[in-house]
C-alpha cells in the first residue's frame, strides 16, 4: 500500500515540478480523545483529485505542492468524515484530530435497532422505537408495561403512573430529552407530561444507581430519549395516524428533520390525539374522554468538538375523570362499592366535564457542549419547566367553570456534567445542578390550597466512575451529595394546627394569626447522600452476572409534609405530617443473563429495604357536616421490598419466537409487620411471535397475561354508619379485585414506497375477549370496571 | 462561539431575574362552598313550642366535630311546617348557602330519614319540573311517644326523575352528599 502511495506521490511529483511545485505537507492523525495515531485512514486530496493513507504511525505525506490552498477529506473506520483546508506557502507540517467514537456516540443512526445504554452495571432495559409503535395512542405508563417489572398504578383507564418494582410517583425519576420533569409527580393522579410519540428509546432503570440523573430515584428512573440528531445533509419525516374503536378515537402524530453536512440542524414533532368516553364490556365509562396535543422544536450545531442545542415543548392534556368517581361522603362511597356497575352512566359523548384535569407543561432547555482534547466531554445544561395544573370538580352556584385547584409550577435548573473518557482504564463522569422552584397556587379557586405557596432550593454534585478489571469484568461506583431546602407558606384552620400538635413541636412557624386561620412559614432543609456500587462478571461464554448496591435518600414531598383536606374520590380526609423526615433505600439486586442457542434467560432479584418509608395509611376518623370520614394520615415506618423479574424467550426457527415475563414484589412494613398497600400482584405474561419477512414483514404475536389476585393488603376497612340506612355497615375499601386473564394481539406489515419511503400498518387488539376484570391497583376500581375490547389501526408513513 | 456563550448568559441572567420576583404574602381563602350551620326550624302549626335542629362545623372538614343540638321534644300528632336554612359562616359577613339551593333548584334535593314511629315527612316546595325541594316541608309527629333519629340529607345533581325520589325515596336517588347529618329526637 504504501509503495503505492509512493509511486502516486513520485507521479504527482514528476507532472507538477514543470509549476515549480516543490512543497511538501506531513501529515500526523491522531484520536482526538487519547492522542492514540490512527492508521489506514483515506486522505483524498481535493485540489489533485488524489489519495493517500496514512502508515502505521498515522503518518502521510504529499510531495510537490504548489502555493496555494489545499483541501483535504479524510476519513476513518468508524470516525467522522473531516474535510480540511490549508495554505500551502512552503513545507508544511499538521497533527490532524479526528474523533475515532462516533460510533459509540450515534449508535442509534449508525445502526437503527442497536440501544444506548445508561449505565453496564444496573438493571436497566430499554423500548426501542419498534416497540413503542403499538403505544402511538397510549400513555408512556402503558407502553412502560411492556418492560418486566414495570406495573402502573392508575386512576381511571387514562391515568397511568409509571411503578418500578412496587414504587411510583416520586420515587420514580422521569428524565425526558435530558430533563427531570417536574410536574408535580408526588400525586398518584398526576400522569407524567410526557408525548410517548415524540420518544425513540425509552429506558427504565430500576433502582437508584443511575446517580447523574438524581439521588432519590428509589424506585428507578424512566430516561426517555428523542430521535437523535444526524449531523449531515438529510431531510427525513415520519408521519403516523390512527384510530380506536374504544372511546371513538384518533390521533395524528408527524415530525421532520433537516440536517445540514455543516452541523446545523431543526427538527419539528407535533401530536394530536382524541377519544371520547372509554367502555367496559357492559355500560359506558361516562365521562372519560381525552384531548391531548402537544409539539417540540428543536434545534442547534452539532459539530464533533463542540455544538449548542434549543428545544421548546408544549404538551396539554385534557383528562375527564369518570363522573360516578366522585363522591360527596362516605355514604356515597358505600353506595358506589356496592353497586355493580356505575352510579352514574350516560350516553357517549366527546364532551370532557368536571370531573376533570386540564394540565399544560412547558419546557424550555438550551444544551451547549464543548469536547476537550486528551480529556473529554464538558455539556452545560438549562431547562426551565412550566407546568400548568387545573382541577375541576362538581361544584355547587356555578362554580364548576371554576377550577377546584389551579396550580403552577415553574423550575428552573442548570447543570454541568463533564465526561472524562481520556484514560484507557476507567471514565468517570461529574457534574453539579442547581435548582429553584416556585409553585403558586391561584387562589381564585375558593377551595382551600392542597399544595402551599413554596419555594424550593436544590443543589446536587456527583461523581461516577467505570473501570474494567480482570478478563472482561466491569466495575462502577458512585456518589451523590444533595441538599433539598424547602421556604413555605400555608394557612392552617387553628383547630387542624393544635390537633397535629404543631403548637407544641413548631411555634416558630407561625407568621400570623388570623382568627380562624392561622399563616405559617414551614421552612425545611435536607441533606442527602447517595451511593451506588456495582459490577459486571462475565462468566465464560454463555453466563453474565450483575450485581449492584445502591443507597438513596429522598427528602418528603409536598404532599407528605403539607396535605390537609378532603379527597373528594377516594372519600377520605388526607394529612400529611411536617415531622416526616426523609426515607433511605438500601438495595441490593442482582441480575442472571443466560444466552445459548435461541434461548435468553434473564432473571432480576431484588431486596430493596427502607428505613421511614413514607406512605399514607388509615389512622381514625373525622365527622363533618357531611358525615364522618376516615383520616389518611402520611406515616414514615421502615419497610421492605423484595422481588423478581423473570424474562425467558426461545427462538424456535427464523420464524417462531415465544416470550415469557413474570414478575412478583413482595412488600412488607417491618415495624408493623402487615403488608404494604398497593403492591403489584404477581403476573405473567406468554407472548407467541410469527414473523414472515416476505410477505411485507409480516409479524403477529399473541399474547395472554395472567395478573394474580393480591393476597397481600393491609386491611383499612372501617365501619360507618348510615344515615339513610339508619345502620352501621362495614366499608370495605381495602380488599383486592379477582384475578383475571388478558388476551391481546398485534400484526404489522411493513411496505417499502420506494428508495427512501416505507409505510408500516399495524392493527392491535386489546382485550380480544371483552373480558370484564378490575384491576387492584387503579383507584378508581370500586367505582367501575376496566375498559373492554379496544380495537386499534395504525398507520405510519417513513419518508 | 463568543456569541453562543453570551447568549447563554444573557438567557439565564433574565430567566433568573423573571423567577426571583414575588414574594408576597399569600392571599387567604375562606372555602366558599362548605356548608357550616344547617338549620332545621320546625313551627308547630297553630302554635306551640317550635323545634330546631341544628348542626354547626365552623371548621369545615377540619378536626372539630360539629356541634349538634335539637332544641327539644315535638309534641305526638302536631303538625309542623319545616324549613331548612344553610350557612357558610367561614365567610365574613357569612354567606346564605339556601339561597345557591333554591336558585340550582333542579340540582338539589333534601331527604328526611325517620325512625319508625317518629313521624312522616311531606314535601311542600317544588322546582321548575314539579319536583320536590325540600327547602320547605310539613313534618307530621307521630301519634305515640317515641325516640330516634331524624336524618337529614342534601343531595347534588340527584336524578329527580328515578322512581320514588320524588315521594323522598333516598335509594334511587344518586348524586352527591353535600350535607348529612342524623339528629335524636324524641315525641312526647
Amino acid at each position: 500500500m504504501r509503495i503505492f502511495i509512493m509511486v502516486l506521490a513520485m507521479v504527482t511529483c514528476n507532472l507538477l515540478l514543470s509549476q515549480e511545485c516543490k512543497y511538501i505537507f506531513k501529515g500526523t492523525l491522531k484520536d482526538f480523545h487519547d492522542n492514540s495515531v490512527l492508521s489506514s485512514a483515506l486522505i483524498y486530496s481535493k485540489s489533485e483529485g488524489k489519495s493517500f493513507v496514512s502508515d502505521e504511525n498515522g503518518k502521510f505525506e504529499i510531495t510537490g505542492l504548489c502555493e496555494g490552498s489545499l483541501e483535504l477529506v479524510i476519513s476513518h473506520i468508524a470516525c467522522e468524515t473531516k474535510s480540511l483546508k490549508f495554505q500551502i506557502k512552503g513545507d508544511r507540517s499538521e497533527t490532524i484530530f479526528l474523533e475515532h467514537h462516533i460510533e459509540a456516540l450515534n449508535e442509534v443512526v449508525v445502526s437503527g435497532n442497536s440501544i444506548k445504554t445508561e449505565s453496564k452495571t444496573l438493571q436497566e432495559t430499554s423500548l426501542k422505537e419498534d416497540q413503542l409503535f403499538k403505544y402511538n395512542a397510549s400513555s408512556i405508563g402503558d407502553a412502560l408495561k411492556e418492560i418486566n417489572g414495570v406495573t402502573t398504578i392508575n386512576t381511571g383507564n387514562t391515568i397511568a403512573k409509571p411503578m418500578i418494582n412496587g414504587l411510583h410517583s416520586n420515587r420514580v425519576l422521569i428524565m425526558t430529552n435530558g430533563v427531570r420533569l417536574q410536574d408535580q409527580e408526588w400525586g398518584i393522579e398526576h400522569a407524567p407530561n410526557v408525548d410517548l410519540t415524540s420518544a425513540s428509546q425509552i429506558t427504565v432503570i430500576k433502582g437508584a444507581g443511575a446517580l447523574a440523573y438524581g439521588g432519590d430515584a428509589i424506585g428507578g428512573v424512566v430516561v426517555v430519549n428523542p430521535k437523535r440528531v444526524i449531523p449531515t445533509d438529510t431531510l427525513f419525516g415520519q408521519t403516523t395516524v390512527g384510530g380506536q374503536s374504544n372511546g371513538w378515537g384518533g390521533f395524528v402524530n408527524s415530525s421532520l428533520n433537516k440536517g445540514f453536512d455543516s452541523g446545523w440542524f431543526i427538527n419539528a414533532q407535533g401530536s394530536f390525539r382524541k377519544h371520547g368516553d372509554l367502555r367496559a364490556p357492559d355500560y359506558n365509562l361516562s365521562n372519560t374522554g381525552l384531548e391531548a396535543g402537544g409539539f417540540t422544536i428543536n434545534t442547534g450545531l452539532s459539530k464533533f468538538e463542540y455544538g449548542f442545542k434549543v428545544y421548546y415543548s408544549y404538551l396539554r392534556n385534557e383528562i375527564g375523570i369518570l363522573r360516578a368517581s366522585h363522591t360527596g361522603n362516605v355514604s356515597d362511597l358505600v353506595r358506589a362499592i356496592n353497586s355493580d356497575i356505575p352510579l352514574v352512566i350516560e350516553p357517549f359523548t366527546y364532551d370532557i366535564n368536571p370531573p376533570k384535569q386540564d394540565v399544560t407543561h412547558q419546557i424550555f432547555k438550551a444544551n451547549f457542549y464543548k469536547r476537550l482534547q486528551n480529556f473529554g466531554k464538558l455539556d452545560l445544561n438549562y431547562n426551565y419547566q412550566k407546568n400548568d395544573r387545573l382541577e375541576f370538580d362538581i361544584r355547587r352556584g356555578d362554580r364548576s367553570d371554576i377550577p377546584a385547584v389551579d396550580l403552577e409550577l415553574q423550575t428552573h435548573t442548570l447543570n454541568v456534567d463533564v465526561d472524562y473518557d481520556a484514560a484507557d482504564a476507567y471514565a468517570l463522569k461529574f457534574g453539579i445542578l442547581g435548582r429553584y422552584q416556585e409553585n403558586f397556587p391561584n387562589p381564585d379557586t375558593g377551595v382551600k390550597r392542597l399544595i402551599p405557596d413554596y419555594n424550593k432550593y436544590d443543589f446536587g454534585a456527583y461523581i461516577t466512575s467505570e473501570l474494567e478489571y480482570g478478563s472482561g469484568h466491569i466495575l462502577e461506583a458512585g456518589l451523590r451529595y444533595d441538599l433539598n431546602h424547602i421556604d413555605a407558606l400555608k394557612f392552617y384552620d387553628k383547630s387542624r394546627w393544635v390537633e397535629r400538635g404543631y403548637d407544641v413541636d413548631f411555634p416558630q412557624f407561625v407568621v400570623e394569626d388570623r382568627g380562624t386561620q392561622i399563616l405559617t412559614n414551614p421552612v425545611f432543609t435536607y441533606n442527602n447522600l447517595s451511593l451506588s456500587l456495582g459490577t459486571r462478571l462475565d462468566l465464560g461464554e454463555y453466563f453474565e452476572l450483575l450485581l449492584n448496591f445502591s443507597r438513596a435518600m429522598r427528602a418528603p414531598n409536598p404532599a407528605e409534609l403539607f396535605s390537609d383536606g378532603l379527597h373528594h374520590s377516594a372519600a377520605r380526609i388526607e394529612l400529611g405530617d411536617l415531622r416526616i423526615g426523609q426515607e433511605t433505600s438500601n438495595r441490593f439486586a442482582s441480575t442472571l443473563f443466560f444466552n445459548k442457542l435461541g434461548f435468553d434467560v434473564q432473571l432480576d432479584l431484588y431486596v430493596n429495604a427502607i428505613s421511614d418509608f413514607i406512605y399514607i395509611e388509615p389512622s381514625g376518623q373525622e365527622t363533618t357536616n357531611r358525615g364522618p370520614f376516615p383520616v389518611w394520615e402520611y406515616q414514615s415506618n421502615d419497610a421492605v421490598l423484595a422481588g423478581f423479574d423473570f424474562n425467558f424467550s426461545y427462538q424456535f426457527n427464523s420464524s417462531w419466537d415465544f416470550r415469557n415475563q413474570t414478575s412478583y414484589v413482595y412488600g412488607q412494613n417491618t415495624d408493623l409487620m402487615l403488608p404494604l398497600i398497593s403492591m403489584p400482584p404477581f403476573q405473567t405474561r406468554n407472548i407467541v411471535g410469527y414473523t414472515k419477512t416476505d410477505w411485507f414483514g409480516f409479524n403477529l404475536q399473541v399474547e395472554h397475561q395472567f395478573v394474580a389476585e393480591q393476597k397481600r393488603f393491609p386491611d383499612n376497612n372501617f365501619e360507618a354508619f348510615i344515615p339513610e340506612l339508619g345502620e352501621t355497615v362495614l366499608v370495605d375499601i381495602s380488599t383486592p379485585p379477582p384475578a383475571f386473564n388478558l388476551f391481546n394481539a398485534n400484526v404489522n406489515w411493513n411496505f417499502k414506497v420506494n428508495t427512501t419511503s416505507n409505510l408500516k400498518l399495524a392493527v392491535i387488539v386489546n382485550n380480544i375477549f371483552d373480558t370484564t376484570y378490575r384491576n387492584y391497583l387503579n383507584q378508581l376500581r370500586y367505582f367501575a370496571d376496566e375498559m373492554g375490547r379496544n380495537v386499534l389501526v395504525q398507520l405510519q408513513l417513513n419518508y | 462561539m463568543k456569541t453562543i456563550k453570551l447568549l447563554f448568559l444573557t438567557l439565564l441572567t433574565s430567566t433568573f431575574i423573571v423567577s426571583c420576583s414575588d414574594d408576597d404574602t399569600p392571599q387567604q381563602i375562606n372555602e366558599e362552598e362548605v356548608i357550616t350551620t344547617m338549620t332545621v326550624t320546625l313551627i308547630p302549626q297553630g302554635g306551640g313550642t317550635t323545634v330546631t335542629l341544628q348542626t354547626r362545623d365552623l371548621d369545615g372538614d377540619g378536626p372539630t366535630q360539629p356541634v349538634i343540638t335539637v332544641s327539644g321534644p315535638f309534641a305526638a300528632g302536631v303538625i309542623y311546617n319545616g324549613s331548612i336554612e344553610l350557612l357558610n359562616e367561614l365567610e365574613n359577613p357569612a354567606e346564605d348557602i339556601t339561597e345557591e339551593v333554591a336558585e340550582e333548584d333542579d340540582e338539589h334535593q333534601f331527604f328526611f330519614t325517620v325512625g319508625a314511629g317518629l313521624g312522616t315527612v311531606a314535601y311542600s316546595d317544588m322546582d321548575d319540573d314539579g319536583n320536590p325541594i325540600g327547602l320547605a316541608f310539613e313534618f307530621t309527629a307521630g301519634g305515640a311517644a317515641a325516640q330516634g333519629l331524624f336524618a337529614v340529607t342534601l343531595r347534588h345533581e340527584p336524578d329527580k326523575f328515578a322512581p320514588g325520589v320524588s315521594d323522598g325515596v333516598i335509594n334511587n336517588a344518586g348524586g352527591e352528599t353535600d350535607i348529612e347529618t342524623a339528629f335524636q329526637v324524641s315525641v312526647q
